[in-house]
């Protein structure tokens, strides 16, 4: 028994499955075939184009075909004036919009991947134009195309495998636990994203811990110092596992990599109150602190951190690459 | 005459429907069509200057750090700002690993699998270009996609991630790099190198990169069928069915110049038309509207709008058509290398159109050449040189950013007023080439490529019509940001 997925792209950039492609640095196919997910149409993928394409899809919506999960990319998109004609699935003469309603009826599951189809993601900022939505969100308000009370034929709202794009492995793991294991509804956070990755922030094991811990802050890109207190990482606040397992291969992140998490695994992360590259303050503090953390105390440790920061810290904190190495005391060696 | 539609066209990025009229078994007109309209010029207006650098990624998932690099160059553009060395070489490797990914995938997963269709079962070639390439199933698409990830690594190092990095900024990189992280740059290269050299081609990146005309090239590809490389599994189906024949469009060709160091560009900016090198002249460039769903007139990008208009008589794409001087042209690898000098593209091009054959040759010449130079960046970098400047960015001014994604050229045009952005245009590669008809009626590159191209009553799949469509590497993705 294979566990039978359709992907289709809705208002989406395709990074989500150009991410995937990269899944556990051996790719996409030989990852799922490892849960014995069968794709029975991807628009990258297969070999089936035009009519032939057409035919699967109408193959699921006449009960022929028993789909277990309808995988969504991209936003969908209702608009013009509740039309979905800006996006029309091509040789159909159908809105994106509707297949994505009708298959959602005969899906075991239905799967989110990325923000967009999560959320709405950035097709929503600029005053949403399109009218774009997520699935099930409409920024953080449920709702979406097909409605806050809609469940799957498995008894589960859309999973929101969150990100922009997510991390491959977000994709191929969930896929996974659908296919091999099972999901159930206290996995999933209360956005619906699964809890393997979300119950983290995307701060935790973030490289430029001892900067934050001692709010030595880099004042432009390229220093080694903290991110959160002027170029505006958001990794405090934000859902995932980001620093816990890399990406792209053995050390990539957004903020090791030297620039600030904008939360992309948040609804609304399109529309941040302020610039993506500086970080938003009121009378000098910044104003999206760590989450669950008291705001006065955040300000009396920030202080004191700040004034018991060594000089090693404070000075490399500020340059492009170490200019202070840790001395070590000889009685310790 | 009889029409077909042919929808959805997949194994192209993003959303494409291709409508033919069909007299006589051949394509007698094509229209292309861009069914997705996600409206990135109107997100933009407004914006603070630098949030161009989180949010013209997003066009595009497959070439999101060619987005980054034309952003960062228009806003560098704009407000005087310029990368350090360091950090040239560090965007350089980014976006060549981005462009090397997207040819590779192109041939192994886009183009090639047309060719293990059953249609074909009765050629000599079939049975060994079904393993290797058959859509899913096929060997060369699990060793591609393992490389490729490899290969990919390189974002990881320089960029954090792929796709998606806010790592390329006008003044530079945002990662600092040390002696350890090059080394871990040239492992990566090492393993691609061999790919590249033991899969793909079965021949030295060196033997690829330095073809000098026609009679070379027939040589090497004789050996890559001896040798049963990917190259000569492709050589022995090409020759086979003449891919040569197939998929001319006009003698006009357009590069804006790619990979920009030490004050020049590895590959330079420039047009081409029917042989003849000329200056490139970005002033020249107007969008047509007559095809589109939006209103208005022809406008230079530097003051055009994008006002969506679904009701437009006549029009059947969200896909503008840019003109240079009023006329279409082509872009993509086999325009960059001729306008670069190439001489195996030049001289199996010459004064005329490009074809399905020399699209795929010069994407795969410029492969070779790609990985030969990101040897050379890679050794270059100087681990403890700044990867960034701290040069004050105005807060107004006019930008023009140009460079070279996999799939051609592309531009983006701001103008930022206090901080903030007052209008951004895009045009993208694809923008050229899947252009629909513009005022004067004269059809888009791939409109043009398809006519004649034979469509038997036997073939539902119309598969030459599939070659000739791939030969381009579409990105409807970013033609219809």
């Amino acid at each position: 028994m294979t566990f039978k997925i359709l992907w289709l792209q809705a208002g989406s950039c395709g990074g989500c499955t150009m991410a995937a492609l990269t899944a556990e640095d051996r790719g996409l196919i030989a990852a799922l075939r490892a849960f014995g997910v069968e794709i029975l149409w991807h628009p990258a993928l297969s070999v089936e184009t035009g009519r032939e394409a057409v035919k699967i899809l109408e193959d699921i919506t006449s009960g022929k075909v028993e789909l277990d999960a309808l995988c969504v990319e991209g936003s969908a998109m209702r608009g013009p004036g509740g039309t979905g004609k800006f996006q029309m699935l091509s040789g159909t003469g159908r809105s994106m919009a509707d297949w994505i309603r009708e298959l959602s009826g005969f899906a075991r599951y239905v799967v989110a991947v990325g923000t967009c189809s999560a959320f709405g993601g950035l097709p929503m900022a600029g005053g949403n134009v399109t009218d774009a939505c997520g699935l099930q969100y409409e920024g953080d308000s449920e709702g979406g195309l097909l409605g806050r009370d809609f469940k799957s034929k498995g008894g589960l709202p859309v999973i929101n495998i969150a990100g922009c794009a997510p991390h491959p492995d977000w994709i191929t793991e969930t896929l996974g636990l659908l296919a091999t294991v099972r999901l159930s509804a206290d996995q999933l956070d209360t956005f619906a994203r699964p809890r393997f990755f979300a119950d983290h922030l995307a701060h935790h094991g973030c490289s430029r811990n001892e900067y934050y811990e001692f709010k030595a802050s880099a004042t432009q890109f390229s220093h080694l110092g903290c991110l959160m207190e002027n170029l505006g990482c958001k990794a405090t606040q934000a859902a995932g596992d980001c620093n816990l397992r890399s990406w792209n291969g053995s050390m990539g992140s957004c903020p090791d990599a030297g620039f600030p998490c904008v939360a992309c695994t948040s609804p609304g992360f399109e529309t941040p109150s302020d610039a993506f590259q500086e970080t938003a303050k009121r009378a000098g503090i910044p104003i999206g602190l760590p989450v669950d953390m008291p705001k006065a105390w955040f300000i009396a440790l920030a202080a004191l951190s700040k004034s018991a920061t060594p000089e090693r810290v404070n000075s490399n904190a500020q340059s492009d690459h170490v200019v202070i190495p840790p001395v070590r005391d000889e009685d310790d060696t | 005459m009889s029409t077909r539609i042919i929808g959805p066209f997949n194994r192209v990025e993003g959303d494409l429907e291709v409508h033919l009229e069909i007299e006589n078994e051949r394509v007698q007109s094509a229209q292309v069509s861009a069914s997705l309209y996600r409206g990135f010029e109107h997100i933009l207006l407004g914006r603070p200057a630098f949030d161009a650098i989180t949010i013209t990624p997003r066009i595009c998932g497959i070439c999101s750090v060619s987005q980054s690099v034309v952003t960062a160059a228009a806003l560098s553009d704009a407000l005087g700002v310029r990368p350090s060395t360091n950090g040239q070489l560090g965007i350089n490797l980014v976006h060549a690993a981005e462009n090397l990914a997207d040819h590779l995938t192109h041939f192994y997963l886009f183009f090639m699998p047309d060719f293990a269709r059953p249609a074909y079962a009765d050629k000599p070639w079939f049975a060994k270009t079904q393993r290797r390439f058959q859509a899913q199933a096929g060997l060369g698409a699990k060793e591609l996609l393992a490389a490729r990830a490899r290969l990919l690594n390189i974002t990881g190092i320089l960029a954090g991630k792929w796709p998606h990095t806010l790592a390329v900024q006008p003044g530079g990189l945002t990662r600092s790099l040390d002696e350890g992280g090059k080394m871990r740059l040239l492992s990566v290269l090492a393993d691609v190198r061999a790919f590249l050299q033991e899969t793909l081609y079965g021949l030295s990146l060196e033997e690829i990169a330095g073809l000098e005309n026609r009679a070379a090239l027939d040589k090497v590809l004789d050996t890559a069928i001896d040798i049963g490389s990917d190259l000569g599994l492709f050589a022995a189906l090409a020759r086979d069915l003449d891919l040569e024949s197939l998929g001319a469009a006009y003698s006009r060709f357009l590069s804006f110049g790619a990979y920009h160091f030490q004050d020049e560009n590895l590959f330079p900016a420039g047009m081409m038309v029917a042989g003849e090198v000329r200056e490139l002249d970005p002033g020249a460039f107007r969008e047509d509207l007559q095809s589109s769903w939006y209103a208005g007139g022809p406008s230079h990008p530097a003051d055009g709008v994008t006002q969506p208009f679904i009701e437009r008589e006549g029009a059947y794409t969200w896909c503008k058509a840019p003109r240079v001087n009023g006329q279409p042209a082509e872009v993509g690898a086999v325009a960059r290398q001729l306008v670069a000098g190439q001489p195996l593209i030049r001289d199996m091009v010459g004064a005329g159109p490009a074809n399905v054959f020399a699209r795929i040759i010069a994407r795969l010449v410029e492969s070779a050449r790609i990985v030969i130079n990101m040897e050379y960046w890679a050794r270059r970098i100087e681990p403890k040189a700044p990867v960034s400047t701290d040069e004050k960015p105005a807060d107004e001014g006019v930008g023009v950013g140009l460079a070279e994604a996999a799939r051609g050229s592309l531009g983006h045009w701001v103008r930022i007023e206090k901080g903030r952005i007052q209008n951004y245009q895009i045009i993208t590669p694809t923008t050229w080439n899947f252009s629909p008809r513009d005022g004067a009626g004269v059809p888009g590159p791939v409109e043009y490529a398809l006519e004649g191209t034979p469509v038997a009553h036997s073939d539902p799949n119309a598969v030459a019509v599939q070659h000739v469509v791939r030969s381009f590497d579409p990105c409807m993705a970013c033609t219809v940001h």
